[in-house]
């Protein structure tokens, strides 16, 4: 089933252009991983998809995404569509709230006031994020006092808790050490069964160990979509995406 | 590997040399407080007593206590925050949290510089024409209230706007992507982190009102009145008047007795600030990030 359908999709800042043509489907349970230079136009993508650009008036979408084959640019209540939508940007954000609040909010915002559900909540997805280990004997301390890379798997907890039907990561390993990076991964893979996963990633390795499938994202284009093993295998449509996977620039 | 070259040198006197001086500004700077402080507690000390506090005003004033003068003005001040805090900081979250960045944004943004910059007499001539006539308060501690109301409006807005603009937008983004709606969001993570900034502006504010005399003058305050006010549609008195009354127009006043009133309403807005300093210092100490 097509999770995420984009068509002719096109974005731009203040009249200006910084992303456009792009035509994919993303299936439902796969890692669809998404590669390129910097300023190629991936976080605008996903900023797109959950309808940020609600909240600034420069940025203009234009095209077709079409999330669980509904419009998005037609959804009236955006918040429901967000809240089934996990998103982590690649700066860690932990709220100055306790570390539990910061993994209870989403719930609690969704109307779960239950102590014992949101007990067992804020544990699961710490576990998941990897962070439960290191925080459970203070789960009362501030959430934004956490060291970078915990706070990074504090916003993945917190995307986590909103049982999200899709899950959107931009760039989340940049703050995280390689180990905590692999325990993620693992989680990841793990989650493949329950949740369809955007991983946009500036380490082309990172999409070739977990992406079922990848697109390259050249200066506001989207040159390629492909399997991701064919893309770095040299089986590609466009020389630049070997040239990008192989090193050669970017 | 570590000497001082001559330009180390020469960098290190410069240094020390604007220490000094801006030191020795900075402390000209504490004289006129100190001077003020002390001769208010050399004269006026004398005078306060339980009795100077809590009795009224006796023998044309020239005896006696302040009474209904401090009463006056712990009135006028608590009338006056109820008024502009709620209106005030609702205005502000709307400026900085709702309001789309566009002409008229600006433009009520621009007019509240300016409301803060216009003399408080004009404010009291405007408290007279809406409060005491249009809306027929009277002279009342109502009108004089909202006339001071007025007045600190684009203090209290401005404080919380800047309170408010100081929590990092990431963390509205954060709370945005998760379904939050714009209210949920400033409830649950901005107005939190921005309530030490609101509160120490709001507390400050306060102490500005309780010293103004001329937007209370025409509007509910009186010289001298026999009884206590009754409710906010009395004229009451107030100390900052009081205090002018006493200093400039009754013969035969003791010499020391301004004093202490000055001494009792400078000590209500430095209990105040203290307050204010204690408060951030404290909620400080709980700081967020
Ligand atoms: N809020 C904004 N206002 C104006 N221009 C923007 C804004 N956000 C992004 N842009 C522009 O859009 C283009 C694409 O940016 P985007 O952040 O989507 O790139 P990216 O592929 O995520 O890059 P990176 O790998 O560095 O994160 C850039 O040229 C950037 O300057
Ligand atoms: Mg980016």
């Amino acid at each position: 089933m097509v999770k995420l359908g984009v068509k002719d999709l096109s974005i731009s800042y203040a009249g200006e252009r910084v992303l456009e043509g792009v035509n994919f489907d993303i299936q439902e349970h796969e890692i669809f991983g998404i590669i390129g230079p910097a300023n190629a136009g991936k976080t605008s993508f996903l900023k797109a998809i959950n309808r940020m650009d609600m909240f600034n008036t420069e940025m203009t979408v234009d095209g077709e995404i079409r999330f669980n084959n509904v419009d998005v640019s037609k959804i009236r209540n955006v918040y429901g569509l967000r809240r089934r939508i996990g998103v982590v940007f690649p700066l860690p954000v932990g709220l100055p709230l306790s570390i539990y609040d910061n993994v209870a909010l989403a719930p609690r915002l969704g109307g779960q006031k239950d102590k014992a559900e949101l007990d067992i909540i804020v544990e699961r997805c710490l576990t998941r994020a990897a962070l439960w280990d290191e925080v459970k004997d203070r789960l009362d301390s501030l959430g934004s006092m956490l060291s970078g890379g915990q706070q990074q798997r504090l916003t993945i907890a917190r995307a986590l808790s909103q049982d999200p039907e899709m899950l959107m990561l931009d760039e989340f390993s940049i703050a995280v050490d390689p180990v905590t990076t692999m325990r993620i991964e693992d989680v990841l893979k793990e989650l493949r069964s329950e949740v369809t996963i955007i991983l946009v990633t500036n380490l082309v390795q990172q999409a070739r160990r977990l992406a079922d499938r990848t697109a390259f994202f050249l200066g506001g284009r989207c040159v390629e979509v492909g399997v991701t093993e064919d893309l770095f295998t040299g089986e590609v449509q466009d020389q630049r995406t070997r040239d990008y996977v192989e090193g050669r620039f970017g | 590997m570590f000497e001082a070259t001559q330009l180390n040198r020469k960098n290190k006197t410069r240094q020390r040399m604007f220490s000094i001086g801006l030191g020795s500004m900075t402390g000209l700077l504490i004289l006129p407080v100190a001077l003020i402080m002390g001769m208010l507690i050399y004269k006026g000390a004398p005078v306060i007593s339980f009795e100077f506090l809590f009795t009224s005003p006796t023998n044309g004033m020239t005896a006696g206590g302040i009474f209904p003068a401090l009463l006056g003005t712990v009135l006028l001040v608590i009338v006056a925050l109820l008024a502009s805090v709620p209106l005030g900081v609702a205005a502000a979250i709307y400026l900085s949290e709702y309001a789309p960045d566009n002409w008229f944004t600006r433009a009520i943004n621009l007019a509240i510089i300016n409301l803060a910059g216009v003399p408080s007499i004009v404010h009291a001539l405007f408290g007279v024409g809406a409060f005491v006539i249009f809306f027929k308060f009277g002279t009342s501690i109502l009108a004089a209230s909202l006339t001071l109301a007025i007045m600190t409006l684009p203090v209290v807005i401005v404080a919380t706007r800047e309170s408010l603009q100081a929590v990092p937008m990431a963390f509205r983004e954060a709370c945005w992507n998760m379904g939050a709606t714009r209210w949920q969001t400033i409830r649950s993570v901005v107005l939190p982190n921005a309530i030490t900034g609101i509160l120490t502006g709001v507390i400050l504010e306060v102490s500005r009102t309780a010293g103004e005399t001329a937007p209370i003058m025409f509007t509910g305050a009186a010289f001298f009145l026999p009884l206590l006010p009754q409710g906010v549609f009395d004229q009451t008195m107030a100390l900052s008047l009081h205090l002018f009354v006493v200093s400039t127009q009754v013969p035969g006043m003791p010499e020391q007795l301004p004093f202490g009133v000055a001494l009792v309403l400078i000590s209500m807005v430095l209990i105040m600030n203290s307050l204010s300093i204690a408060l951030r210092m404290y909620l400080r100490g709980k700081k967020k990030w």
